[in-house]
This record gives C-alpha cells, structure tokens and sequence, in this order.
C-alpha cells in the first residue's frame, strides 16, 4: 500500500506538522509520496525537515517536486535536490538554479554527519554572515562570531547526539506576514536520529520514573543543561545557544519525538505563536531545530 | 620562565591545516591533548601564556575543552598535575562568552592579559577575591604582612586569603610572598621550585 502525503503551499515549522500528522499515520515500512507538486514557497526547516522525513522511512519514498519554476529553481539554489536525490525517487521538472547570486542564501542545505562538516559550515557561515546580520539585519557587528558559535553547536548536536546524519541551512528573508516586512536569518537544523528523549535514555545515569517523556528530555537539556554524557558539566552547548537567541530578541524552537519546546522572542513579534511547550505532537524521530533572529529596529 | 602556547598554531599542528576556527568538542579535546604536552614538557613548575589572539571562532564545546579541562587539571584541586600558572592572552568579545560559560560552570577563574598588558580576572570569582587579586596585582609581589596592611584584612585573614588565590592559581606563591599572575612584577618572578 502507498500513502500520499500532501504537503502545505508554505512549508515552514507550523505548517509542516501537517505532514508530520501525516507520515505519523502509516507504518515505518510503508511506501509514501510525499506531494510538493503546490508548494509557493519554503524555508530552510521545510526544506531540511522533508529530507529528514525521508531518512526516517525504511521504504524508499516519492517525491512530487514543487511545478512552479521559481520555485523548484530556488530548490535547486539551495541544493535540496542534491541531497533529496539520495533519498527520494523524484518525479516531475526539476528546473536549476538561476545565474545570479542571491545574497539571501547564508547557508545552501549541507549535510551533517561528522566533526568535519560542523568546521566546514562555520568556515562557510564566517565568510558570508556578516553581510547579512549587520548590514541587512542592521545587527551589531558582535552578532556574527555568536551566529557562527550557535550553528556550531546545533550541528554539533546531531555529531554528538543523533546516531545518524542530518542536515542544515541558513537563510535569510522578509518574514512578511508576521512581521510587517521585518527582515529575519533562519537557521535550521533537522534530523531523524535518536532524538532528545533517546539521547538522554542512553545515559548509564539515566533512572526513568512515571513522568519521563520527550517534553521532559527536552526541558531537561534545553533548561537544565542535562546530558547524556557523565561529566556533569556537558550540556554547555544548548544553553549556549538559548543564551544568544535571548540576548539578539530571536526564538528557538526545538521539535522531538511528540513535544516542541520554544523560547520566545523578548519582543512583541511572531505573537501568535505563544505556546512555549507543546505536547502530544505527532510522533517524529530526531530533532528539528529552528533558530530565527530578527531585523533590529533603531 | 614563561612559555608562550599559540592556540591557533596547535589547532593547525594537531587538527587540520586548514582549520582557523576552534568549534566542536573533538576539536578542543585535540588541541587540549597538544597544550599538555608541551606543559610536560616545561617542568614541575611554569607559567604558561596561552595565546588566542589569531582564534577566529570558539564555541563552548571547544571552550570546555581548552580552557576548562585544562584548568581543572592545574587548578581547584589538593594534588593538581603539577605548578603550572596561566595567563590567557588574546581573548576577544565574542570568545568571551564561551569562555565566562564553561568557567562558570565549573567554579574556575583566570587571568586574562589585555592588549594594553593590563591584567583582570574572568570567571566565577567572589567580590572578596577579586578584591582582594586586584589588591595585590596592585601591589606587584608582596609579603602576607604588606598584602593585609593594603586589603585591610587581619593577618591570619589574609593569608587565608592568599592562599586561597594561590590554590586557584590566580597568584603565586615564592620564596618570601606572593604575586598576582598576569602582573609585570609576576613575570621577573624566579619559578624555582618552592
């Protein structure tokens, strides 16, 4: 039997659970085709999310690439197809990227899976986020060694912690509904490992009690700095980066297994999403992580 | 005698050549692993700069690694590896961060060199002690019954106090008194065994 997945026209973080809902639905070992055909537009949590969801599956998956030219072209800038032809069959037109430079583009999707590329991704990022966070972002120029420092840690998480690869990307764009045209840079981070709540279970020091779940694995490392590592000084990493999304008003979302954990904005933008726990998510292996910094405004 | 440890040039020694950010922990635990090896090199007793000045990039993990697991091997504790003393030079804004992080987490401290020679010290200190370190980086290298004349502690306060620096390695401690480490004065200091 084959499902279908059809995915929303705008895959971010919240509308992605739509597919997540979805593939939670059939069983592991069954063929899915995730349908993209309608997409307008995504960004890098869309992007890196749809090949974790591939990862996860034991059956090869199919995937409708989007129809629209801009669209797949911008795919394609962004090298998602590069890495979805590893993992999906995928039917339909893939157009390339267009010639010109797109300084919006920080970081195309890269694959994640060894001490190597986190030092090949901060290397990267250096070179080119400067640009962005101060000139654009109108961000002081400190941001940028802080920018590179948090990318460096949540890439780390999947070396340290995922037991497989993962993958991340970094753009920046208009977050025009919600902001009013304020300017952000995203970064995002996705994988189908073993997930917080996995990671903290493999601990030798690990005692499970009534309460354990993945809203708890994720308060624990994200709050309290636990680690599955018995030094009890790991954990430095996370917390790192929750400090440094506090101090430039950016948020931090963090989505494993069934519970998402978010920090919120300081300021009064992306209101709407207010909830800063969630539970009873549909199950998703892995870590799915979303760090956006917003424009500063004067 | 002071030795100088450039970090960048251990991380492109040790790691990769092409390597000019200290990010990741396996990173750090490699360059730590070459920092003390040279100190096995120096003796039982040392002062050791420790340069990052041509450091881009250093995240906690890297952070923990160099600065905290090295320190935690010489300082806080009854039999430290040997007498080593630290001076970190080179430490920018955005290293700073990861660095207050790691030493925060781990009750250590450290004495950082500006650009400008001044010395200050980072980390998880108490107003007393960092009155009492500035006090005596103040004075340079002085007797117990100077340094408790200047800090206006009694004297058995006071050599409490000095020794309670001198445990952290934030002063050492030579035949006659003590000395701030980072100071002018500290650096003319003889480091023949106490």
């Amino acid at each position: 039997m084959t499902t279908v997945i059809n995915t929303p026209p705008s895959l971010e973080e919240k509308p992605f659970e739509q597919v997540f809902d979805q593939v939670a639905a059939v069983p592991q070992d069954e063929k899915i085709i995730v349908d993209a055909r309608h997409v307008r537009w995504a960004n890098p949590y869309g992007l890196t999310a749809l090949l974790a969801l591939a990862q996860s599956r034991s059956e090869r998956p199919v995937l409708y690439v989007p129809e629209a030219e801009n669209v797949s072209s911008y795919w394609s800038r962004m090298s998602f197809f590069k890495h979805a032809a590893e993992l999906y069959d995928l039917q339909g037109k893939v157009y390339p990227a267009r010639g010109q430079e797109n300084r919006n583009v920080l970081l195309e999707v890269t694959s994640i899976s060894e001490t190597d590329d986190v030092h090949s991704v901060v290397d990267r990022i250096s070179q080119v986020a400067q640009d962005t966070l101060v000139q654009q972002l109108k961000l002081e120029a400190k941001v940028t060694g802080r920018f590179a420092m948090a990318l460096s840690e949540v890439c780390q998480n999947i070396v340290e912690h995922a037991g497989r690869g993962g993958w991340v990307a970094v753009q920046s764009y208009q977050w025009r509904v919600r902001l009013g045209g304020r300017k952000v840079v995203v970064i995002a981070v996705c994988d189908s490992g073993v997930g917080f709540r996995g990671s903290l279970e493999s601990s030798p020091a690990f005692q499970q009690d009534d309460r354990w779940d993945d809203r708890l694995a994720l308060e624990e490392t994200l709050m309290r700095g636990v680690s599955r590592y018995p030094d009890r000084h790991r954990g430095h990493g996370l917390q790192g980066v929750k400090n440094f999304v506090a101090s430039w008003d950016g948020k931090l979302s963090i989505r494993s297994g069934t519970a998402r954990i978010m920090i919120p904005p300081k300021g009064d933008w992306d209101a709407e999403d207010e909830q800063q726990m969630q539970q009873g998510l549909a199950y998703f292996p892995g870590a799915q992580v979303q760090i956006t910094i917003p424009e500063r405004f004067a | 005698m002071s030795h100088h440890i450039d970090v960048s040039s251990l991380l492109r020694k040790s790691v990769c050549e092409l390597y000019s950010n200290l990010v990741t922990r396996p990173t750090g635990a490699a360059v730590r692993c070459e920092i003390e090896h040279e100190l096995d090199r120096i003796g039982e007793r040392a002062l050791t700069v420790i340069d990052f000045s041509h450091v881009k990039l250093l995240d906690y993990s890297c952070a923990d690694e160099i600065v905290a697991k090295l320190l935690l091997q010489y300082v806080s504790v009854d039999a430290p590896r040997r007498e080593v003393y630290f001076v970190f030079r080179g430490i920018n804004e955005s290293h700073m961060d990861a660095i207050e992080a790691v030493l925060k987490r781990h009750d250590l401290a450290l004495v950082s060199q500006l650009a400008d020679g001044a010395a200050r010290l980072i980390g998880d200190i108490g107003p007393d002690e960092r009155l009492a370190w500035e006090t005596m980086a103040k004075l340079g290298a002085a007797e117990t019954k100077e340094f408790a004349s200047a800090s206006g502690l009694e004297p058995d306060s006071a050599e409490k106090m000095l020794d309670t620096l001198w445990r952290r390695r934030l002063v050492i401690r030579y035949d006659g008194g003590y000395a701030a480490v980072g100071t002018r004065t500290f650096a003319t200091l003889p480091t023949t065994q106490h």
